[in-house]
């Protein structure tokens, strides 16, 4: 059989076939249906198709994350909408307000395995390539679709290879090789396209820093990312999905390891594309598009007025742990805000025990609840009109955060903490020296 | 839909999802009139004052770029618009304006040679976009796409199949 790529192997095994090849549309049967605070208007468009059961209670997923605690009477109409449809159809994976983002939620309970297919109503759902899964957003009206059927028709899509040589200089993170990729090949750079990572680089980083990589990868414009999961992602998983159903560790890991897809040698690449790691330096996305990307130094001194940590790209603890590296002992500068949203009650949890919260609400911090924050442009801190922003988040696209005249800078976390402490966009090295 | 006709307005590269419909109304607008007073207010706050019937947006590349909100496809077919030709469209984008039968026409050569007013048509019967300029051929739509832009989007046509196969789960 002719050698295939990772999103080949992964359509056909969704699609109960041998083989497929890109370029075909195909039946795909999601293992994963995922929805958030869209959940309501999709339950109204299923309501329209007459149907009176979900086909599969168990494989749908609904985190409520987008705008959490509800800002507003409408927003709180909207989460009681989705609680009574969950009820009614008895869905099981239902995650309430504040236990955090969607593709961070799904990943902590290993609701989503390696090999599997995840569809979702949210653009991000690319984030699950981390465990070497497929996952490609959809819109509404095909989440209605697949709550009534179990199927969507999915183009095989052709597949990019980018090759990580060397290994990343001290205080450059996966964030910047993102904005390698989308400053170099833009914010089209990988339309339609499943974009595969290789390298020995991915396996030592860690499991957080690998999530962002698919995750951004929404920003160019890619169907699905993938990172071939080993040991490090098995092993995560199978504690996790041990909690959640009671089974024994090394029966899960099994059963995780077996799925598990990795493309064959030989498989067809429509584009090949090397980063040299070596020679990455901190980099900036700049107002107002993800594809603007300048390196850190070009841009430092820039005047900000608030600075957000947090979202399903950079929420995670080790994003908060470097904040906190670079924020104690030192303050928010004055006239500038500094907002911290944890990606989830997890992640949340993990930073009282280790202390972060109480230092960086010393360093003059606000903390917000588990959620998408101010990412969309909802609520829990946007900023005023004509503001300048530095974030953690994956776009910046004009009005993304609320107003319209707003500039929004893209950076990893450690660079939007440093420029919280001196209020000009700031190279996180210069202060923690 | 065989030959669509319209007015065109011009827009250009990377015009996200932001810009067609902000973030701040996804969970707040529901009626599809109000949804359609506030399209593109972002990137062209006279778009929905003077959009009429039958207009045709004429963009560059990815359009509709970013979040995967159906309603910056259903803001802009309820303000009337009947089709969009783009040099490339952002792919959950380019989904939903099918799914919901507003037609997406990838034709770069005819994006390049239309102007801003003036009154252009696409040809579903040729596959060609007509224009004062000339005219461009662009690639078939694939059956399964055709299928659902025929019945007027993905829902109106399960509800047609699931009519013949589920009778009974019809309230
Ligand atoms: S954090 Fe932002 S990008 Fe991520 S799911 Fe929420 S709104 Fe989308």
């Amino acid at each position: 059989m002719a050698a295939k790529t990772f999103a080949e192997k992964a359509l056909a095994r969704a699609a109960g076939r041998t083989a497929v090849t890109a370029g075909e549309v195909v039946d795909v049967r999601p293992d994963v249906v995922l929805s958030h605070d869209n959940t309501a208007a999709i339950a109204q468009i299923f309501a329209s198709l007459g149907v009176r059961r979900v086909w599969d209670p168990d494989r749908i997923v609904i985190v409520l994350d987008h705008a959490v605690p509800p800002p507003t009477p409408q927003h709180a109409q909207n989460h009681a909408e989705i609680r009574r449809f969950v009820q009614a159809q008895g869905l099981r994976h239902f995650y309430e307000v504040g236990r955090g983002i969607c593709h961070q939620v799904v990943s902590e309970e290993a609701l989503v395995l390696p090999g599997q297919v995840i569809l979702g109503a949210d653009s991000h759902t690319t984030h699950y390539g981390w465990m070497g899964a497929f996952g490609a957003g959809v819109g509404r009206s095909e989440v209605a679709a697949l709550w009534a059927t179990g199927e969507l028709w999915l183009r095989v899509p052709d597949s990019m290879r980018i090759v990580l040589r060397g290994r990343l200089p001290f205080g450059v993170t996966t964030k910047d090789l993102c904005l390698k990729v989308l400053g170099d090949l833009g914010a089209d750079g990988g339309l339609y396209l499943s974009v595969e990572f290789h390298g020995p680089a991915l396996r030592e980083w860690s499991l957080e820093s690998r999530m962002v990589i698919p995750n951004m990868m929404a920003e160019f414009g890619v169907k699905n990312a993938y990172l071939p999961p080993d040991d490090a992602v098995f092993d995560w998983l199978a504690e996790r999905l041990a909690r959640r159903t009671g089974r024994p560790i090394p029966e899960c890991r099994d059963r995780i390891s077996a799925g598990a897809l990795y493309p064959d040698p030989g498989a067809r690449y429509v584009a090949e594309h090397t980063v040299d790691l070596d020679r990455l330096e901190p980099l900036v996305a700049c107002p107002h598009d993800v594809d603007q990307v300048r390196p850190l130094r070009e841009v430092a001194g820039t005047p900000i007025d608030y600075a957000f940590i947090g979202t399903c790209t950079n929420g995670r603890i080790e994003d908060i742990a470097a904040a906190v590296e670079v924020l104690r002992g030192r303050r928010v500068a004055p006239g500038v805000r500094l907002l911290v949203i944890p990606a989830s009650q997890v992640v949340l949890q993990e930073a009282i025990r280790r202390g972060y919260l109480a230092t960086l609400v010393e360093a003059g911090a606000i903390i917000g609840v588990p959620g998408c924050g101010p990412c969309m442009g909802n609520h829990m801190g946007i900023p005023a009109p004509g503001e300048v922003v530095i974030t953690s988040m994956n776009r910046n696209y004009r009005g993304r955060m609320g107003p319209r005249d707003v500039g929004i800078y893209l950076a990893s976390p450690a660079v939007v903490a440093a420029s919280a402490v001196t209020g000009v966009i700031t190279d996180p090295r210069e202060v923690v020296g | 839909m065989t030959v669509v006709r319209g007015r065109v307005w011009k827009y250009g590269d990377n015009v996200s999802t932001d810009l067609i419909f902000p973030g701040q109304y996804t969970y707040t607008l529901r009626d599809p009139d109000e949804m359609a007073r506030h399209v593109l207010e972002n990137l062209d706050p006279r778009f929905a004052q003077e959009v009429r019937p039958g207009d045709i947006i004429v963009a560059g590349r990815n359009w509709g770029c970013g979040s995967s909100r159906e309603q910056a496809v259903t803001a802009l077919k309820h303000a009337g618009v009947s089709a969009i030709i783009a040099k490339s469209f952002a792919r959950i984008y380019f989904r939903n304006a099918i799914n919901n039968g507003l037609l997406p026409v990838i034709c770069p050569a005819a994006v390049e040679a239309i102007q801003a007013g003036e009154t252009v048509e696409i040809d579903l019967r040729t596959w060609i976009v007509r224009c004062a300029a000339g005219e461009f051929p662009f690639a078939p739509l694939s059956p399964t796409v055709l299928e659902i832009l025929q019945a007027g989007g993905l829902i109106p046509l399960l509800r047609q199949k699931l009519g013949v196969a589920l009778p009974e789960e019809r309230p």
